[in-house]
């Protein structure tokens, strides 16, 4: 009994530890998109995290949780750079800025020797384990609740629905908006070290323009009223194409039809309902 | 060598231009950063090559036919996703963010009917001989592609200054409920954008397609960045701005691959990039109206 459990465990482990660590990444996007910006840089993010984490890890031979640090720290730094110019204009010029940050990166780590090159970065030991993965997840998905509840969460919605009538109200949105996009930035980078530590390969393609709109559409299909949207939607998305076989080799069909139809009928995400207020 | 890198440089730059045109001419009138635009692109060079290989229409007949039905299919899809949403009266955000979804799934759909390799001309639609001009190797294909890219602009320009549907695409972009007040279809202007937009994508499509001598479904998203660079660079919705920064943008990729290496191309046109946003967000001409947040 107990061996095929662990058969079954085996079998579905990296799903496993894969709807752990999109679901992390849904959040990422959740930190941009509750405050009604755009990040398309999320993939870029994820990947300067999966390598600075298996650099960390591999070449300087560093304990895993300073590898997860600093797998947080770098796209944090990187997001300050574009978002300081960017945050102070319209949301187009952030989601812009960002898109283009993926394709470069990409093929930065294609032509660096020291990264791997186009065969990417191997041998990266697997230390995530569910146990990682998942606390980490709850640690984070709590973090957002209790935000949420809070007068920041309530700051972040009134920004969302009217960044001008936000900041007469007194806000600081262009403060929050930076919080928000170097919050996500680390928890994209986070996302994408503990990715690299249970996969134990990392290519510059895994961080392209199709995972940046993978982990967009998590956060469209699940909504942006809890951060229990995001969530769902990623374990949604991630788990559908695993199973159905046969839907995997049309998952870029999928994963953009699910957002265009989001998008057109429902706007507001499957789960449209809001967290109960309470202080 | 120098001439020959700036002769090159001028090639790829009016390419660059035509294409950025299309892209911020986009912005402007329909307020939606389309990234649809890339795979528009791409199917203008499918369509030609089709049509060229398959169906072994003449270069001269299949190259205009592959822009024009780059340019229908534009309007189509762009009417199909942007209607519903504008009349939502959806933020601009959540248009540019089905366009993100559409190209995924539109990219997608090409690479599963065709593949991802890479797809060429007949090496002998493309076979005529280089002459020497003052030391500078000039193949009439870059001729041809010089002077179409020219011929686009200065088409684009007459229709969007001079004819009444044009003024129509202007007052649109000025104002579009002052302009519906005025009688303007604005269904129809913004389908004759959409259409005058993706005719210039698939017509760079094709020309770089031919340049280079290489189809395939993704040969549009590279392009993207170079477009969101020029965009940026000459202010978003300027069509004067995107027409010298993408000449500008041809000629600081052809150098840096040149001088520096061109591994650095990409990274040295995105550093442009974040430093206009940083230091001039409203683009060369600082006409485009940067609202600030």
């Amino acid at each position: 009994m107990w061996e095929m459990l662990d058969d079954l465990f085996y079998a579905y482990q990296d799903l496993f530890y894969g709807l752990g660590v999109n679901a992390i990444l849904a959040l990422s996007m959740y930190a941009v998109v509750s405050l009604g910006q755009l990040s398309l840089g999320q993939a870029a993010f994820m990947g300067i995290g999966a390598y600075v984490g298996a650099v960390v890890t591999v070449k300087l031979g560093l304990p895993f949780g300073l590898s997860l640090t600093a797998a947080m720290i770098a796209p944090a730094i990187v997001a300050a750079l574009v978002g300081i110019p960017t945050l102070r204009l319209t949301g187009v010029y952030l989601a812009i800025a960002t898109i283009g940050l993926g394709e470069v990166l990409r093929i930065l780590y294609l032509n660096s020797d020291y990264l791997g090159g186009a065969l990417g970065f191997s041998g990266i030991p697997e230390k995530a384990n569910g146990w990682i993965i998942y606390g980490l997840l709850a640690l984070i998905l709590s973090g957002f609740l209790i935000i949420t509840r809070s007068r920041v969460g309530r700051a972040c919605e009134a920004i969302r629905q009217d960044e001008d009538a936000a900041r007469v109200m007194g806000i600081n949105v262009t403060l929050y908006k930076m919080t928000g996009l170097i919050l996500s930035a680390a928890l994209a980078g986070l996302g994408g070290a503990l990715n690299a530590h249970f996969s134990s390969f990392i290519s510059p393609g895994e961080f392209g323009f199709e995972t940046a709109v993978a982990i967009l559409s998590y956060a469209v299909l699940g909504g942006v009223a809890t951060p229990l949207g995001p969530v769902i939607g990623a374990f949604l998305l991630t788990a559908l194409p695993e199973l159905l076989r046969s839907l995997h080799e049309f998952r870029g069909i999928f994963n953009g039809l699910i957002i265009v139809l989001v998008m057109i009928f429902l706007p507001k995400g499957l789960l449209g309902w809001r967290v109960r207020r309470t202080g | 060598m120098l001439g020959q890198q700036l002769f090159n440089a001028l090639v790829l730059g009016s390419v660059y231009a035509l294409f950025s045109l299309g892209f911020t001419l986009v912005f402007g009138v329909v307020r939606v950063v389309n990234l649809l635009y890339g795979f528009y692109f791409a199917v203008g060079a499918f369509i030609a090559l089709f049509l060229a290989t398959l169906a072994h229409v003449p270069l001269w007949l299949a190259a205009p036919l592959g822009a024009i039905g780059a340019g229908g299919i534009a309007a189509i899809l762009d009417g199909a996703l942007l209607t519903p949403l504008r009349a939502a009266k959806a933020p601009e955000l959540s248009a540019l963010i089905v366009t993100l979804g559409g190209v995924l799934l539109f990219i997608s759909c090409l690479t599963l009917a065709f593949g991802t390799e890479i797809r060429r001309f007949p090496a002998e639609l493309l076979d005529w001989p280089a002459f020497q001009w003052g030391g500078v190797a000039i193949s009439p294909l870059q001729i041809v592609i010089i002077v179409t890219a020219m011929v686009m602009v200065s088409a684009l320009f007459f229709f969007i200054e001079k004819t009444r549907q044009g003024t129509a695409i202007r007052a649109l972009a000025e104002n579009p409920d002052v302009a519906a007040l005025m009688g303007v279809n604005v269904g129809r202007a913004m389908a004759m954008t959409s259409f005058a937009a993706g005719t210039l994508s698939g017509a760079a499509g094709i020309l770089i397609g031919l340049n280079f001598n290489a189809v395939h479904p993704y040969m549009g998203e590279s392009m993207m960045l170079r477009g969101f660079v020029v965009i940026i660079v000459g202010g978003l919705g300027d069509i004067r701005g995107a027409l010298l920064a993408g000449l500008a943008l041809g000629f600081a990729e052809v150098l840096t691959a040149a001088y520096i290496s061109s591994d650095f191309k990409e990274a040295v046109t995105f550093s442009v990039l974040v430093l206009t946003l940083w230091i001039r967000p409203s683009g060369l001409f600082g006409k485009a109206s940067v609202k600030r947040a």
